[in-house]
């Protein structure tokens, strides 16, 4: 294993929300203690259900926000008890990539100047920005010409396209990727895919890989954190937690993808329960057809594979689960 | 060519089908020929990439497209009405497409009225489109809804007629919607992406629900959707249109095991999971063409692999090969996605 890009550890992040005068406001916990490793140049996917924090996580990441406990060391550095000035060096280290390339690029700069932009925050000087502007769309596989136009003048997955290479100006450790290809066709999917690997091969840049799309998290992923009400429930790499699935809840999540292969039941009932008024013991009880009263006892712990197996599980009955046929 | 039960009239029957826009520069058309029928109690999945027109396609089956749009068609029949030769606004047309068809969207939260609670939403739908006793009676209306909530599978139905759109999660949203397009009893259910804004353990449970619903009623389904996966758990035949037109169509296994059109072939390609992992994935090149410059020839060829002189000068047909329809001059055989993924770079 190579060395440790990011290490967060029981991450919280907690949200006031707001209650009729004179009551205080509620907290809503948005991340219940999450953590994880990623290494350099390595893919680490989140995957979950509306609501389970996902973009939580990439916020306390990308430095936009300070978790309210826990710690987060990106490249060896803790950034939540970090001065100003380190945060703003370390941010540069971490670079994004939204879903929406129609809402990330601004529809009044061409692409030459979305692109130029990290550099004149830099201080590089004219001739520097244009030598890195015209690398960086060869690299990502547009033509030269298009630095001209305005993001209207593109299609879907040129716009991603722009997105990326924005994001890698700046020669970041990590990019994390929220949702990048969910609002593109399939065709165009596999095109931006593919380039995020090649560029992952070439530059060395580890992903952060937000994502409700089992299929692709299960193509792209070295590793795979399953979340689910603000907690990680399972973790491991993606031959782990895809073939040998050990809570029931990512074993429902594979079970509810659709395939060619035609229907399948439901595998699960109802839906997330309210984060303001989350049941004891484990979230993911009510919804869960291994529950046992011992569920609402206590928020299970997210421990060992209990088959011995890199990973970890955190449901009070994995071992019966792993017993059992998927 | 589509196979429909001999001896029964299709219920939505569509040949022909063409929308354009009026544009600065001359018009410029959505769907240029899109042919499909649906039979009672069956279920069509209509597959496709943004631009390819099935949204227009159903817009246009509802009389939702408003002049300036022109829309022409061969045929356009709804349970034996012919509805082409009808105006969009026309009140027999009105009538016809309020009783027998209903359509449901893609964001239930846009789709609702965030003004209205839903009993009230529902009682507005069976006071224009309900029998007879349920337009006359309120009470049999409070009924015949909190029938529909209980049909859909929403826990507590009597408290959820009194709950505002935004009180609802987005599956349950969904499931409101299902229940506005059933109060009138519809023959037809056009769904339109009905499931791409939900999660994926609720948008299995929303399938789940579409299919007991048919089992039910009986009820045309025609399934619009960019995901082959959601069309291969609904629909026993398939449509895929590419660029404003029908390119294939036949029964769902045969066109997702071995697609005959090369576009098919490549969509199925693309597929994460039609590579081993870590492999590259296998992507189309080129993008869907410019509406206002449609290629002379074969509205694919630009970009596909087996294209050949003849392919950029005449547009192909839409042609019945060994049971599945295909507008190509050059249908694959056999399982055909590794033959495109090897010769795509």
């Amino acid at each position: 294993m190579s060395e440790a890009l990011v290490v967060a550890q029981d991450l919280v992040r907690r949200y006031p929300v707001p209650r009729r005068w004179p009551r205080p406001p509620q907290w809503l916990q948005a991340l219940g203690g999450v953590s994880f490793t990623l290494a350099a140049g390595r893919t680490l996917a989140v995957v979950g259900e509306s609501g389970c924090g996902k973009s939580t996580l990439a916020r306390q990441v990308t430095m936009v926000e300070t978790p309210d406990e826990g710690t987060l060391a990106i490249e060896g550095i803790d950034v939540v008890h970090a001065d100003a000035a380190t945060r703003r060096r370390l941010r540069s280290r971490v670079q994004m990539v939204f879903q929406n390339p129609h809402a990330s690029l601004n529809p009044r700069k061409t692409v030459e100047s979305l692109l130029a932009e990290p550099l004149v925050i830099r201080g590089d000087t004219a001739a520097e920005r244009r030598r890195h502007v015209l690398a960086s769309v060869e690299r990502v596989g547009l033509p030269a010409a298009y630095l001209r136009r305005y993001p209207h003048m593109l299609s879907g997955g040129q716009r991603q396209r722009v997105a990326i290479a924005r994001a890698l100006m700046l020669e970041p450790a990590l990019v994390v990727a929220d949702e990048p290809v969910s609002a593109l066709d399939l065709s165009v999917q596999a095109q931006v895919l593919n380039l995020l690997a090649d560029l992952q091969r070439e530059l060395g840049v580890a992903y952060l890989f937000i994502s409700h799309n089992l299929a692709v998290v299960r193509h792209v992923a070295h590793d795979v954190l399953v979340m689910y009400l603000g907690r990680v429930v399972e973790s491991g790499p993606r031959e782990r937690v895809f073939v040998a699935p050990a809570h029931p809840y990512t074993r429902a999540l594979l079970a509810s993808a659709p395939t060619l292969a035609g229907a399948t039941p439901p595998a699960l009932h109802g839906e997330l329960p309210s984060p303001l008024a989350p049941p004891s013991g484990c979230a993911f009880r009510e919804r869960c057809p291994y529950s046992i009263a011992a569920c609402a006892a206590d928020v299970p712990p997210l421990l060992p594979r209990p088959d011995g197996g890199p990973g970890a599980v955190a449901c009070i009955r994995a071992s019966e689960i792993l017993g059992a046929a998927i | 060519m589509d196979a429909v039960p001999a001896g029964h009239a299709p219920l939505l029957d569509v040949a022909g089908l063409a929308v354009s826009f009026p544009g600065a520069h001359g018009d410029v058309a959505a769907v240029t020929d899109a042919a499909f029928s649906v039979a009672a109690g069956e279920t069509l999945g209509i597959v496709g990439e943004s631009g390819s027109g099935k949204t227009v396609s159903a817009l246009a089956i509802m009389g939702l497209v408003d002049a300036p749009a022109r829309v022409t068609a061969r045929t356009l029949a709804i349970a034996g009405h012919d509805v082409a030769a009808l105006r969009p606004g026309d009140r027999a047309r009105r009538a016809l497409l309020a009783r027998r068809v209903a359509m449901i969207f893609q964001d239930p939260l846009a789709s609702l009225d965030p003004c209205y609670s839903v009993g009230a939403q529902l009682d507005e739908v069976l006071k224009e489109a309900g029998t007879a006793d349920e337009r006359a009676s309120r009470a049999r209306r409070r009924a015949r809804a909190l029938e529909l909530l209980r049909d859909v599978e929403i826990p507590d139905p009597a408290a959820r007629l009194a709950a505002y759109p935004h009180q609802l999660s987005g599956g349950m949203a969904q499931r409101v919607m299902i229940a506005l397009a059933l109060a009138a009893r519809p023959a037809l259910l056009i769904a339109d992406e009905p499931t791409t804004a939900l999660d994926v353990t609720v948008q299995a449970q929303v399938l789940a629900l579409l299919r007991k619903l048919q089992a039910e009623t009986g009820m045309a389904l025609l399934m619009i959707s960019h995901d082959l996966a959601v069309v291969a758990a609904m629909a026993a035949r398939v449509v895929v249109m590419y660029a404003g037109e029908v390119v294939e169509s036949g029964a769902v296994p045969a066109i997702f095991a071995t697609p005959r059109h090369p576009y098919t072939a490549a969509l199925v390609a693309a597929l994460p999971e039609s590579v081993p992992l870590g492999a590259p994935l296998a992507a189309l090149p080129g993008r869907v063409p410019d509406p206002r410059h449609r290629p002379a020839g074969c509205v694919f060829a630009p970009r596909c692999a087996r294209r050949a002189e003849r392919c950029t000068e005449t547009r192909p047909a839409l042609a019945d090969a060994g049971g599945t329809a295909v507008r190509c001059f050059f249908p694959l055989h056999g399982p055909a996605s590794p033959a495109v993924a090897g010769a795509m770079p």
